[in-house]
């Protein structure tokens, strides 16, 4: 193989540099890491802010800006990479409020959210929930959905949410949309999908012990006998 | 040759791998490329513990270290409680949510600690799905038999039996808590074939099964009002002097006080140990994925069961440099995904097992028809373009929504390129020994999830991280 693809050593020993502003400090990182790796590069210690580190807890929730640009923008601190100027800062844990349901016991969950969540129907159409999702969600429409009674659409529409909480801080109408559609989504799966038939008929059949004979003569082999069995399957 | 050119080989290659059927191995085939190639048999990576339970049995150095560490406790500490509850539940993943709320239902008085926030966690992150044997061809015992041959054969019975039994209820309490999980046409749960299984039993909700799951075992924890520790790791278990479990020491991360916790029952959910970079692997786990369910039980007098053996799965990015380690889902295989190797070849089935998988993935690396990035990463090739074309455009939009995005964040575009791999430490197969009823033989210590062994045995099967 030629080196082509090869970093040059010195390249390798010596990073690249860029310049990035955490938390109003200025330092120099290794140009492609990522924000969470800057964190720690600059001998921060990371508590809280960090969890999956792989884009899907929404603990890492950041405030970031581009060199020049005025525009403040969210990101995923373990998922995205730094650049040269970039400013970030964490986003602080906000005081949302999460009401509380049982939602079995709910008779009418699509009327039900108004009482919940009093404050969805206020939503004032500024989309600045939509544009502060890191992942690219469509929040203020999914709002209105599930003040509509579309929770199915919801539920489709939220499976990305990582519940960073990056939409609350920015409504003007006090919402908290990923909460509403947790609760719509929720409902939706306990009140209006079907129930799986061959589950059920499953767990029936464990309990009426369908499988005891299968599970006496697989109990008793030995293990080279169970090795033979478990081979022959495809 | 440079990146883009081995790439192109591998769109050249795919009409006449597609024609391709590659063979299963043969068991003897099997234990010899892993023997030769697997990460668990460099002997060098592994030392004896010296004392405790398990003393004289290997393990890797970074676990035998910690083992063998001092009590973060001084000595002269005063446990004095500040709570006192019947259950105590340790660590905010699957299992420990699980647990809070079934101790809940059951009337206990519980308290919840764990190490970051709730639900930041390995469960969080799991797209491939759970193995639920609800398919009418499928049955538990066939899903018992899948196990068994993937943890060769060293699975504990009694342990499986309860899984694969359990697993349909705990998919039905799943349902009635409100997860969407994706569903055929006449609305039974939609199942998908994972490696190493002979029927299809991958219980999914899209790419994001872990993540939809966790949101709603968060919100009903919040919504059951469970007392909550968030940042409080447990550093020390307590015991009465005779063996038994009575409590815990916390550290509360945020100004570093000790916080003791007496408790009747104390169950560990800690989960897994990637970051501890074993044999200086990159890792697909969480950030508080330190192992620490071995060591606090170990301390009390728990045996560990298999904590010689950990999974390292496929499939780990290695390019772009931000995803080095992280996990490019099992899913894409299971949908027909190749692997490549530099010559443009298949060289696995790639539904084996993942042992079987990453020893292959590892022998084609170290033979020198791997591929390297600009930063010295060596991998393969999975063919994720190949899904598109096998099952019409839009399939890995609709099946890999969280795949497609992972890589869009650095503009790789995974439905036109295939994307580099190489195994990442994800799993730790075993863990402390429990019975059937998650009990330690340290009396009234519970172990749960991940940080539990022995229903594994020496290799998980894609999906069947019981969270019970
Ligand atoms: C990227 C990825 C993808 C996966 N995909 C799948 C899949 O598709 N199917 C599948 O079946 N399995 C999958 N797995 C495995 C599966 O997700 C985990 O094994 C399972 O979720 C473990 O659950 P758990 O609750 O035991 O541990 P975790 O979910 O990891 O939770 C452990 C919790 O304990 C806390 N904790 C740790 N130490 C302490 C302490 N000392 N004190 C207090 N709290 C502590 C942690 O902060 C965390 O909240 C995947 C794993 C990863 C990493
Ligand atoms: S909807 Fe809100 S909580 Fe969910 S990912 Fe977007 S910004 Fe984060
Ligand atoms: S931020 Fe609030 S008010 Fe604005 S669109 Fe979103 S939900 Fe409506
Ligand atoms: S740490 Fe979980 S999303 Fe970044």
């Amino acid at each position: 193989m030629k080196s082509q693809d090869v970093v040059e050593q010195d390249q390798a020993i010596q990073p690249q540099m860029v310049s990035v502003e955490i938390e109003g400090k200025r330092y120099q990182v290794p140009a492609g890491i990522t924000l969470m790796k800057a964190l720690w590069y600059t001998g921060k210690n990371v508590i809280r802010g960090a969890g999956c580190l792989g884009g899907f807890c929404g603990a890492c929730a950041t405030y970031y800006r581009t060199k020049d640009d005025p525009k403040v923008k969210t990101c995923l601190a373990c998922s995205k990479a730094v650049e040269d100027g970039m400013s970030f800062s964490f986003m602080p844990a906000f005081p949302a409020r999460k009401a509380s349901y049982d939602l079995i016991q709910l008779k009418d969950p699509k009327q039900d959210l108004f009482e919940l969540y009093p404050e969805a129907p206020l939503c004032r159409n500024c989309n600045a929930c939509t544009e502060a999702c890191p992942q690219s969600i469509d929040v203020r429409e999914g709002v209105w959905k599930a003040v509509f009674g579309d929770f199915k659409a919801v539920s489709e529409m939220f499976m990305d949410c990582v519940m960073c909480g990056m939409c609350t801080p920015v409504c003007i109408a006090d919402i908290a949309p990923n909460l509403v559609a947790l609760y719509a989504s929720r409902a939706q799966g306990v009140h209006f999908t079907d129930k799986p038939e061959g589950l059920d008929t499953r767990i029936q059949e464990i309990t009426d012990g369908k499988f005891n004979q299968d599970w006496d003569r697989v109990m008793k082999l030995s293990d080279e006998e169970l090795q033979n069995t478990t081979a022959a399957a495809k | 040759m440079d990146l883009i050119a081995e790439q192109n080989l591998v769109h050249k290659t795919r009409d006449a791998r597609r024609a391709q059927t590659m063979p299963k191995l043969s068991p003897a085939e099997r234990d010899t490329l892993i023997k030769k190639y697997h990460p668990d048999h460099r002997a060098h990576a592994y030392r004896p513990i010296k004392f405790g339970p398990n003393a004289g049995e290997l393990t890797v150095t970074e676990v035998a270290n910690l083992l063998e560490g001092d009590s973060p406790i001084p000595s002269d500490f005063v446990p004095k409680p500040e709570y006192s509850v019947d259950v105590l539940v340790v660590g905010g993943g699957g299992a420990g949510c699980a647990s809070a709320l079934h101790a809940h239902a059951q009337g206990a008085n519980v308290l919840l600690a764990t190490k970051l926030r709730l639900g930041d966690s390995n469960s969080v992150m799991a797209q491939g799905g759970m193995q639920i044997a609800v398919a009418p061809d499928d049955s538990p015992v066939q899903h018992f038999l899948d196990t068994l041959k993937g943890g060769h054969m060293k699975n504990d019975h009694q342990l499986l039996k309860v899984m694969v039994e359990e697993g349909p209820s705990i998919g039905k309490w799943l349902l009635e808590l409100g997860v969407l999980f994706d569903r055929d046409a006449d609305g039974n749960l939609h199942v998908k074939k994972g490696g190493g299984s002979s029927k299809a039993r991958l219980v999914t909700c899209s790419d994001y099964t872990g993540l939809e799951i966790m949101r709603v075992l968060k919100d009903e924890v919040l919504n059951q009002k469970i007392p909550l520790l968030e940042f409080a790791a447990v550093v020390e278990l307590l015991s009465d002097g005779k063996g038994a479990c009575t409590g815990a020491i916390l550290r509360d991360l945020d100004n570093n006080r000790l916080i003791v916790v007496a408790a009747k029952t104390v169950i560990l959910a800690t989960g897994g140990i990637g970051r501890l970079h074993i044999q200086g692997f990159p890792t697909s786990n969480h950030f508080g994925a330190t192992g620490d369910a071995l060591v606090l039980a170990y301390r009390l007098g728990a045996p560990l069961v298999q904590i010689d053996t950990f999974q390292y799965h496929p499939s780990g990015g290695i390019y772009p440099e931000q995803l080095v380690g992280a996990l490019v889902t099992e899913g894409i295989r299971s949908e027909g995904g190749h692997l490549v190797n530099g010559k443009g070849e298949r060289f696995v089935n790639e539904l084996d097992t993942r042992d079987v998988v990453s020893s292959s993935i590892i022998r084609e690396c170290e033979e020198g028809r791997g591929v390297r990035t600009a930063s010295g990463h060596v991998g393969v090739w999975l063919d994720t373009p190949l899904l598109d074309v096998e099952h019409g455009p839009g399939t890995l939009d609709k099946h890999f929504p969280a795949m497609v995005r992972q890589y869009e964040r650095y503009q790789v575009d995974i439905r036109k390129d295939p994307v580099l791999i190489y195994p990442t430490l994800h799993y730790q197969n075993g863990g402390v020994k429990i019975d059937t009823n998650g009990e330690t033989p340290a009396p009234n210590l519970f172990v749960a999830g991940e940080a539990s062994g022995g229903l594994h045995g020496r290799n998980r099967l894609m999906g069947n991280s019981s969270w019970i």
